[in-house]
């Protein structure tokens, strides 16, 4: 049965549903319905909700939830999630699962509370100190946020690593029908590596302080391992109408949403305008990217901000084909007749260029 | 011949590697006495901070977590809500607890959480080679204070049992020191008395430690206890701070 939510509340009924126990937040906006609703659902399903002190105390307690056995999360905005990165820095170093979610704002400081994609490089490359990555899920509707936040936790669990969540304001508060028939509460694993008290086993420990460097080092490869792995089996992504298409549009989230609005006009016009639409932001799509580039040499780049995932598409295409920006930082939200405008302002002079 | 002394079953066969004269290692054996005294080895979880203390993991045979710098109440938080039934006890220093931790301490603290912190107060910054700690008491010459504390500049020494005593969530709070047997055996009574509290589930609590750090006040082991009587406990009076019924 579909019911009408928002992103916010979805993801946290999803999260429920996913077996998700223990839900630790601070307020920021655009995300308080989120830790309001679990406020209230969490301890309902005989979970834990605690309002923290603060984002350092929030992820530090989804630490020690998940280093004792739960499925834990957190979630927040921009300024929240800057707070966070030291807890998700050794999360990766533990190799202990977590899932953080990031309604993105306008930024840097302060900001603002509009709905924003300038958090990209932030999520994708780690985030907090040293060599780690964080996969990284972007959802484009509510029903994707319920769908992916399951995937999530099961990501989180299968390579004991965090995983964030990367949604925005919009996505964030704006409502639609949504299902979660589909979910299933998980099975429960036995997990070797968690703190119970040393009960008829030896005792553990969990630790990310490694004095002797060449140790420091295999532990390092380890999880360089372990993210290759990733990077092998994990990527997704949707095309859309990329056969017949003379230039790809390349966008995620709720900018994908409003390119896809803009390429139903385009076509109109019989411009040849297809999608690639990353899902995990990490691991990138490089693959399906460099295929792609065989035959189609413009790639427009177009996202919510002054230019992030730009650079992934163009590390992707490692010096092939022609790469077009658009972006709109600062929390602007472009309607997809101004995105249908400058696209087809680009591919009229590729037509131009061709002809002559 | 009756054995009247020997390793605490929940000590690891390991070589502490604190200075001589150090409180930790006093507290460390303490501590794991403790543990075997009440049966506590397969229920006890360990939160070990960034400071002299972090390596306890390698010393104590019980599961043990290593936390960021001054989250050690909140790592505890986490995993006591999960595990209400186990023993949850955080391992920290006065920067730790105090400085970087302070909200984190203090909001456990106020929530009441069902944990014990054992706060091991020695007026310094040891691990990271003597500076000004948020308990180094006026006039104390370290790193970062070379003329001495001067508390215009650098603000003053902080009861933390006090600060804490006036939230109503505290259950527990005592200032205990290890500079003589005498004050070591009123530690392992405190600690014993924390974890009771932890167990009948009465609420947060802690025990403060006075604690010598010879190597980084400059002196010799004698001295360092000297100094922790004369000078450092009359700035953090040993004693009960606070009890609710248990
Ligand atoms: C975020 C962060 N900042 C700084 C440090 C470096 N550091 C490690 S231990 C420590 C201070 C320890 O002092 P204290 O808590 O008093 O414990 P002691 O070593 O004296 O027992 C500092 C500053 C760190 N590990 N992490």
């Amino acid at each position: 049965m579909k019911k009408l939510m928002s992103g916010n509340a979805a993801a946290g009924e999803a999260a429920v549903l996913a077996g998700c126990t223990c839900y630790f937040g601070y307020p920021i906006t655009p995300q308080n319905e989120l830790t309001e609703y679990m406020a209230k659902r969490v301890p309902e399903a005989g979970g834990v909700f605690i309002q923290s002190e603060s984002e350092i105390a929030a992820i530090n307690m989804v630490l020690g939830a998940s280093v004792a056995g739960a499925r834990a999360m957190t979630s927040s905005s921009g300024p929240g999630i800057s707070l966070k990165q030291e807890g998700i820095s050794y999360l990766a170093a533990d190799e202990l699962p977590a899932v953080i979610l990031n309604m993105v704002r306008g930024g840097p400081g302060m900001g603002n509370i509009s709905p924003a994609q300038s958090d990209y490089l932030q999520a994708t490359r780690g985030g907090g100190h040293g060599d780690y990555r964080t996969i990284v899920l972007a959802p484009s509707s509510v029903q994707e946020i319920a769908d992916l936040m399951p995937l999530a936790f099961d990501l989180a669990e299968k390579y004991r690593n965090p995983v964030v969540v990367l949604g925005d304001g919009m996505l964030g508060q704006m409502m639609e029908p949504v299902e979660f028939d589909h979910i299933k509460k998980p099975e429960p694993v036995a997990k070797d590596y968690i703190l119970t008290g040393a009960k008829g086993r030896p005792s553990r420990m969990v630790r990310s302080l490694i004095f002797d460097v060449k140790e420091q080092e295999e532990h390092n490869w380890k999880l360089a391992r372990k993210f290759q792995r990733i990077e092998q089996n994990e990527v997704r992504y949707e095309t859309h109408l990329v056969d017949d298409a003379e230039l790809v549009v390349i966008a995620y989230g709720t900018a994908a949403r409003i390119a896809k609005g803009a390429i139903a006009r385009l076509r109109q016009e019989g411009l040849k305008v297809g999608m690639i639409r990353p899902i995990t932001l990490w691991p990138f799509p490089t693959k399906i990217i460099q295929e792609t580039s065989k035959t189609i040499h413009d790639f427009f780049v177009f996202e919510m901000s002054a230019g992030q995932l730009v650079e992934d598409v163009k590390l992707s295409l490692e010096g092939k084909g022609r790469v077009h920006f658009y972006g709109r930082p600062g929390g602007v939200i472009p309607t997809p007749v101004e995105l249908f405008r400058i696209i087809s302002r680009h591919c009229y002079q590729i037509q131009r260029v061709k002809k002559s | 011949m009756k054995k009247v002394y020997s390793r605490p079953k929940s000590l690891k066969p390991a070589h502490f590697h604190y200075c001589p004269g150090c409180g930790h290692s006093i507290v460390n054996r303490l501590i794991a006495e403790v543990i075997d005294e009440m049966n506590l080895g397969d229920k006890i979880i360990c939160v070990a901070p960034a400071g002299c203390g972090m390596l306890i993991y390698n010393y104590f045979d019980v599961d043990c977590l290593e936390s960021a710098h001054g989250r050690g109440a909140a790592v505890a938080t986490g995993i006591k809500r999960v595990r209400p039934d186990n023993l949850v006890v955080s391992y920290q220093g006065d920067g730790d607890l105090a400085a970087i931790g302070t909200a984190e301490s203090f909001h456990a603290a106020n929530r009441g959480e069902n944990i014990t912190i054992i706060f091991v107060n020695n007026g310094v910054y040891g691990m990271t080679g003597g500076q000004m700690a948020p308990t180094t008491i006026l006039d104390q010459v370290t790193t970062t204070t070379p003329v001495g504390r001067i508390s215009e500049k650098a603000g003053h020494p902080v009861r933390m049992c006090e600060v804490l005593a006036v939230l109503d969530g505290t259950s527990y709070l005592e200032r205990v020191a290890v500079h003589k047997p005498a004050a070591i055996v009123a530690t392992k009574k405190a600690l014993v008395k924390a974890f009771q509290h932890q167990m009948n589930k009465t609420g947060f609590s802690m025990v403060e430690i006075l604690s010598p750090c010879p190597t980084n006040w400059k002196m010799d082991p004698l001295q360092a206890c000297k100094w922790v009587e004369d000078v450092m406990s009359k700035q953090f009076p040993i004693g009960l701070v606070k009890e609710v019924q248990c």
